[in-house]
C-alpha cells in the first residue's frame, strides 16, 4: 500500500516534469519564428518613408535623402545571372558524374569528401581565393566576372550536394527500363534521369543562388568598397552588390544612413523572396507536367 | 525475292548503322570526359585554396616569425610599433562563436526533440519552412539587426556595455545557427528506430524520458557532429561580427567589450587602402590560413566522429 503511494507520488512528479519540458521545448521551437518576426518588424519600421521609387532609381550619394541603390541592384542582377550560368552546368555535371558515371573507387570517395569539406569553408576564404586567382593572377581586375567566378566556386558544393540528392531519388527501375530498350548511358541520363531529377536540382540551385546573392564577405574581398555611379555594362566592369551597399550604409554613424540600410535590406529580401517564389512555381509546374 | 531484297538492304545499311554506333560511342566517351572534368573543378578548388593560402602567407612568414604569430598577445599591424600576435583575434573569434553555440545548442536541441518526438504534422509543416527562412537570411541583415536592435536593448540591461560588443554579435549569430543545429540533430533523432522508443514506452516511460534517455543517447553522434559543424560555421561567419562586434583586437573574454574576430580583420583590410606587397597586406592570408585550418579540422572531426560513434541498428 505504501509502495503504491510512493509510485503515485513519483508518477505525478514525472507527469509535471513532462508538461513543463514539453512547453519549454515548444518555446524553443518558436524562438526562431519570434526572432524572425521581430527582425522583420524592426526593419520595416526603420525603413518606413525611405523606400520609394527615387531610392530604387538613384545612385549612392553622400546625402542620404538623394541616395539610392541602382548600381548595387544591377550589380546583383549581373552577378546572379553569370553565377547561375557558370555554376549550373558544372554543378549538375559533377553530380551526374558522381551518381551515374564514377566507379565506386578511391577517386570518387576523395571527390565526395572534398565537396563536403568545401561546403564548410568560410565564404571569406573563397573571397581571398578569388582575389589572388581571378583578380590578380588571371588579371580580371575587380570585375563582375571575377566576382561571379568566385561565387561560382562558393556555390558549387551546395548545388552539387542538392543535385546528387535529386538524382539519387530517381528510381533505379526507370534507368534499367531505358537500358533494356537499348539506350546508351548518356541517353538514359538525358532523357530519364535529368527530367525526373530537375525539380529537385532546380530547388537546390535557387537556394544556392540566393545564398550567393546574400553574401557580402567574398565580394568585399573581390570588389572592395566602391562608389559606383554607373550601371555596369560589360562583365569586365567594376561593380558593387546589394549586401555591400547595405554594409556600407550600416557602418556609417549617421542615423539617416541606418534608414537607408533598412530600406536596402527590404529590397534585398524582396529579390531573395521572388527568387524563392520562382523556384516554387517552376517546381510545381514541372512536377505537374511529368505527372501527366 | 522478298527475302533477298531485305537481305540486300540490311547489307547496304550496315555500314551506316555501324558508323552511327561509332559516332554514338565517341559521343558517350566525350561526355564522360566532360563530366569528369566538371568533377575535377572541386578538386582544383581545394588545391587552389591551400596553395593560395600557403603561397601568400609565405610572404608574411618571411618577415614575421611563426612563434610571434602564434603566441603574441598583441595584434597591431596597422600602427607603430607593429605587433603580429594572432591570439587577440583568436580570442575574439572563440568568444563570439562560444556565445553563439551557448544559445544555439540548448534551443536547437530542444526544438529538434520537439519536432521529432512531440510535434504533429501540422506544426512541423509551419515550423520547418520558417526555420529554413531563418537560415536563408543574409548575414548582413543579421548584422544590421544586432547593431540597431539587439545592442540598444542589451544596453538597457548593461549600461556600461560598448556599442560594438561581442555579446550582441554572438547572440544574433546564435540565432543564425539554430536552424543548422536543429535540423541536423532532428535528422539524427528521426533515424533512431521506432522499436527502441516503443520498448521504452512499454516500460511505462513518459515522452520526456523516452527523448532524454533513449532517443538523445542513440542519436548522440549526429548531435555532436551537428554542434561542431555549427561551431565551425560560427567561427567562419563574417558580416555579423564585422558590423556589430567592433574592430579592436583585444585578448579578453568579457563579452561586453569591443573585440575583433579573424574574419572581421580580413574584411577591415580588404576595405582599406593597404598596398599590395606590404606585410600588412599579407597578414590577411596568414589569418585566413589559420581560419581555414580551424574550420577544416572541425569539419573533418565532425565527419570522423559521426562515422566512429554511429550506433548501428
Amino acid at each position: 500500500m505504501k509502495n503504491g503511494d510512493v509510485f503515485r507520488q513519483r508518477l505525478k512528479v514525472r507527469h509535471i516534469k513532462e508538461g513543463v519540458h514539453r512547453n519549454l521545448m515548444l518555446l524553443a521551437t518558436l524562438t526562431g519564428i519570434v526572432v524572425l518576426t521581430v527582425l522583420i518588424i524592426d526593419i520595416l519600421r526603420d525603413s518606413a518613408g525611405w523606400l520609394d521609387w527615387q531610392f530604387i532609381t538613384s545612385y549612392p550619394s553622400r546625402h542620404p535623402a538623394e541616395a539610392g541603390l541602382l548600381s548595387a541592384l544591377f550589380g546583383t542582377l549581373w552577378i546572379m545571372v553569370l553565377t547561375a550560368l557558370f555554376s549550373l552546368p558544372i554543378g549538375i555535371g559533377t553530380a551526374i558524374y558522381l551518381e551515374e558515371y564514377a566507379p565506386d573507387n578511391r577517386l570518387q570517395r576523395i571527390i565526395q569528401t572534398n565537396i563536403n569539406n568545401l561546403a564548410g569553408v568560410p565564404s571569406i576564404v573563397y573571397g581571398l581565393l578569388g582575389l589572388s586567382f581571378f583578380v590578380q593572377a588571371l588579371a580580371l581586375g575587380r570585375s563582375i566576372l571575377a566576382g561571379a567566378l568566385t561565387l561560382t566556386l562558393m556555390s558549387l558544393p551546395v548545388i552539387i550536394i542538392a543535385a546528387q540528392e535529386a538524382i539519387r531519388s530517381v528510381p533505379e527501375g526507370h534507368r534499367l527500363g531505358a537500358y533494356a530498350l537499348g539506350a546508351t548511358q548518356w541517353q538514359v541520363v538525358r532523357n530519364i534521369v535529368l527530367p525526373t531529377a530537375l525539380p529537385g536540382i532546380l530547388t537546390g540551385t535557387i537556394l544556392a543562388m540566393s545564398r550567393a546573392i546574400g553574401e557580402a564577405a567574398p565580394v568585399i574581398a573581390i570588389s572592395a568598397l566602391v562608389y559606383l555611379t554607373f550601371i555596369p555594362s560589360t562583365p569586365l566592369d567594376r561593380f558593387t552588390v546589394l549586401p555591400i551597399q547595405i554594409f556600407n550604409w550600416v557602418s556609417r554613424p549617421q542615423e539617416d544612413f541606418q534608414h537607408l540600410a533598412a530600406a536596402g535590406i527590404i529590397v534585398l529580401l524582396l529579390v531573395l523572396l521572388s527568387m524563392n517564389a520562382a523556384a516554387i512555381i517552376l517546381r510545381n509546374r514541372y512536377q505537374k507536367r511529368t505527372e501527366e | 525475292m522478298g527475302l533477298e531484297h531485305s537481305l540486300e538492304t540490311t547489307a547496304s545499311q550496315s555500314p551506316l548503322s555501324l558508323r552511327r554506333r561509332n559516332q554514338s560511342r565517341f559521343r558517350e566517351a566525350v561526355i564522360q570526359q566532360l563530366l569528369t572534368l566538371c568533377a575535377l573543378v572541386s578538386i582544383f578548388t581545394t588545391i587552389g585554396i591551400v596553395a593560395m593560402l600557403i603561397w601568400q602567407s609565405a610572404g608574411f612568414f618571411s618577415k614575421v616569425s611563426p612563434l610571434e604569430f602564434f603566441t603574441g598577445t598583441k595584434w597591431t599591424p596597422l600602427f607603430q610599433p607593429q605587433h603580429f600576435g594572432i591570439l587577440p583575434l583568436v580570442a575574439g573569434t572563440l568568444l563570439t562563436a562560444g556565445i553563439a553555440i551557448l544559445i544555439a545548442l540548448p534551443i536547437g536541441l530542444a526544438s529538434a526533440v520537439y519536432l521529432s518526438e512531440y510535434a504533429r504534422d501540422k506544426v512541423r509543416r509551419v515550423v520547418k519552412p520558417s526555420l529554413e527562412i531563418l537560415a536563408g537570411i543574409p548575414t548582413v541583415v543579421y548584422g544590421y539587426f544586432a547593431l540597431t536592435f539587439v545592442t540598444p536593448v542589451l544596453r538597457n540591461v548593461f549600461p556600461n556595455m560598448i556599442v560594438f560588443n561581442a555579446l550582441s554579435a554572438g547572440l544574433v549569430m546564435g540565432v543564425m545557427i539554430i536552424p543548422m543545429v536543429s535540423s541536423l540533430s532532428e535528422d539524427a533523432m528521426v533515424a533512431v528506430p521506432r522499436s527502441l522508443r516503443d520498448a521504452a514506452y512499454g516500460l511505462g516511460a513518459t515522452r520526456l524520458e523516452v527523448a532524454t534517455r533513449v532517443v538523445i543517447p542513440a542519436a548522440v553522434s549526429g548531435i555532436v557532429s551537428a554542434c561542431i559543424m555549427a561551431l565551425s560555421r560560427a567561427v567562419g561567419e563574417t558580416m555579423i561580427v564585422a558590423i556589430a562586434a567592433g574592430s579592436t583586437p583585444k585578448l579578453t573574454l568579457n563579452p561586453l567589450e569591443s573585440i575583433q574576430t579573424m574574419t572581421a580583420y580580413i574584411v577591415q583590410i580588404s576595405l582599406g587602402e593597404t598596398p599590395h606587397g606590404t606585410v600588412e597586406y599579407y597578414t590577411i592570408f596568414a589569418v585566413a590560413l589559420l581560419l581555414f585550418a580551424m574550420t577544416m579540422l572541425m569539419n573533418l572531426f565532425s565527419q570522423w566522429f559521426v562515422r566512429r560513434y554511429r550506433e548501428k541498428y
